[in-house]
């Protein structure tokens, strides 16, 4: 399914894939604990929306790929009773939290029976991109023409990765060498940053304006979370000001977890062109990862925690596969939609892509450049994880629309015609080249 | 500075029963020659289970990078917040990483690529000894 190899030539199904149909559900902090706002709930919005959008007809999908992980670090507390509401709404699978604190392809299709042709279901690994990458892959294979990607987050009340084997005096399993002794997730990303910063003569005060950036792209977006909720741009005070969570990383550099669902409609370039939207091709999909089958894991670190450079070297192949696979050079991408959750990897991505000409170590100097949706280098014009909350499917929204020229306010002044999506870290990465035009 | 307790498994029980004994053994492939940590049950790269030794190492080494953590889940370091946690860069097994706490180097003032010298801690939890270490003088 997925293209984590060096030297594999164009992608077969080079333009004959495209991006036809996007659906959102809206955002919340967290459930508030009614059925309709369930993650469950919340994909059959998203779907439902997507396939309007796309001006397909429920039986005309005989796809699905979905992450059934849906949690953003917060979990079912154990012991507490699944609601009877939510039991009573919504078809159950054997597992009573399906459709809460998780979502399978069984618990989708249970519950939109007017889905009754689709024949191939899959679940991908964990992250948008994954199942995004895994769709695109089985319609060029023809194991479906009309596939659904779909990906739901929950997150519920209360303090993430609290509790549990965090609060216990020992420690067993992998954690023992590593994550033990630091904690937040950010951790791993902060300290290859500072090395970055050793190394090249940067500061992380020279984020700021990718931030700043972000975060007013984000209020934009009128599905993001900071649109809906929160809407306050950010200053670059605001961003230098904020506390750390595990310096070189702040509050800010952590992006915001949150309850919604989006929708996706992936088709056969052929189909694509009966349709409601302009489609929207795909020209290459590759990442970093040890692909097995469906699902996809991690490139594995050398040692107990990977280093500037090994980030750095999967970062660079990644660039490689894409554009190679997509027949094109970084010159020819117009807009870049790669991951920012956590902000501070999207230097190592960008730099990989050799993305506005960039070479290793200058991604913050083009940080001090004109990065906005108007300027010669959009930068993350999705505003992201970090503009919209943690989702990983902000940027495939906002490239989709940019091509079809539908982005809104965030609409880019250069034409959109060729840009980049996907995550999430550099050495477990799927990424999507997109395309106005299929050649 | 207290840490959680590492509990040994049947893989790994060699690295830390040696620590216990103060010293830093790693595991090496001999048909590779080749150092891996943390602990695996094959070779990573010939895939050999039987070529794989534990070897005694120096623990000498560098500061790599590092990181200050304000906002841990861990119960175990919320007390001493903020703490450094500092990538280590072993001399003589090439490839190989470790972290530490750096005892006695003040918070945020990490100097990367400075030599670091080995000592060994007893952690709370169980009584097991970890590897840590210091900025050398
Ligand atoms: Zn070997």
């Amino acid at each position: 399914m997925y293209r984590t190899q060096e030297g594999m030539g164009i992608w077969e199904h080079r333009g004959k894939v495209a991006a036809v149909g996007i659906g959102h559900a809206p955002t919340a902090r967290r459930w508030d604990d009614r059925p309709e706002t369930s993650v469950g709930a919340w994909a059959i919005l998203a779907i439902r929306k997507a396939m309007e959008d796309a001006g397909v007809t429920p039986d005309q999908v005989d796809g699905l790929v979905l992450p059934p992980d849906t949690t953003t670090g917060s979990y079912w507390p154990e012991g507490r009773q699944v609601p009877a509401d939510f039991r009573n709404a919504f078809k159950q699978t054997g597992d009573p939290l399906d459709g809460i604190a998780k979502l399978s392809a069984d618990w989708i299709l249970a519950n939109m029976p007017e889905l009754k042709n689709v024949k191939w279901a899959r679940h991908a690994t964990t992250c948008t991109s994954m199942a995004m990458a895994g769709a695109i892959q089985a319609v060029g294979d023809g194991l479906t023409h009309t596939c659904l990607v779909v990906k739901g987050w929950h997150n519920f009340s209360g303090r993430y990765y609290q509790g549990g084997a965090n609060a216990l005096p020992t420690v067993a399993g992998p954690g023992k060498y590593g994550s033990s002794l630091a904690g937040p997730a950010s951790y791993a990303t902060a300290m290859q940053f500072q090395r970055y910063c050793h190394k090249y003569g940067k500061n992380h005060d020279m984020m700021a304006p990718f931030m700043v950036n972000s975060r007013r792209n984000g209020l934009l977006f009128p599905e993001g979370y900071w649109a809906q909720h929160r809407p306050e741009a950010l200053t670059v005070a605001d961003y230098i000001n904020a506390r750390w969570v595990a310096k070189p990383a702040n509050l800010f550099d952590n992006d915001i977890p949150i309850h919604t669902a989006a929708a996706y409609v992936i088709t056969t370039a052929e189909r694509a062109k009966d349709m409601r939207q302009k489609p929207v091709y795909v020209l290459n999909h590759a990442g970093a990862g040890t692909p097995g089958g469906a699902t996809s894991a991690g490139v594995r670190a050398r040692s107990v925690i990977a280093n500037l450079e090994e980030v750095e070297a999967c970062a660079a192949a990644t660039g490689r596969k894409l554009l190679d696979g997509a027949g094109i050079t970084s010159g020819d991408v117009a807009f870049e939609n790669m991951y920012d959750g956590f902000s501070l990897f999207h230097v190592f991505h960008i730099e990989g892509l050799g993305f506005a000409g960039i070479k290793r170590g200058e991604a913050l100097d083009l940080f001090q450049t004109d990065i906005s949706i108007e300027g010669p280098n959009p930068v993350s014009p999705s505003g992201g994880n970090i503009g919209g909350g943690r989702t990983r499917f902000w940027n495939h929204t906002d490239s989709i629309q940019q091509i079809q020229g539908r982005a809104g306010a965030r609409q880019i002044r250069i034409p959109a015609e060729i840009g980049i999506s996907g995550g999430f870290f550099p050495m477990w990465s799927n990424f999507v080249i997109w395309s106005a035009t299929p050649d | 500075m207290p840490k959680q307790s590492p509990v040994a498994d049947d893989l790994d029980r060699p690295f830390w029963d040696a620590c216990n004994a103060e010293r830093l053994v790693i595991q090496h492939c001999n048909a590779c020659g080749r150092f891996q940590h943390p602990p695996q049950p094959v070779c990573d790269s010939c895939g050999s289970a039987a070529q794989l030794v534990w070897r005694e190492v120096s623990g000498r080494g560098t500061i790599y990078s590092y990181g200050v953590v304000y906002d841990t889940p861990i119960s175990a370091l919320q007390g001493d917040q903020p703490y450094n946690v500092a990538v280590i860069e072993l001399a003589d097994a090439p490839g190989i990483n470790m972290m530490s706490h750096l005892p006695g180097t003040p918070v945020d003032e990490v100097p990367i690529g400075a030599p670091v010298t080995l000592i060994f801690e007893v952690t709370p939890g169980n009584g097991q000894k970890v590897p840590e270490w210091r900025v050398a003088r």
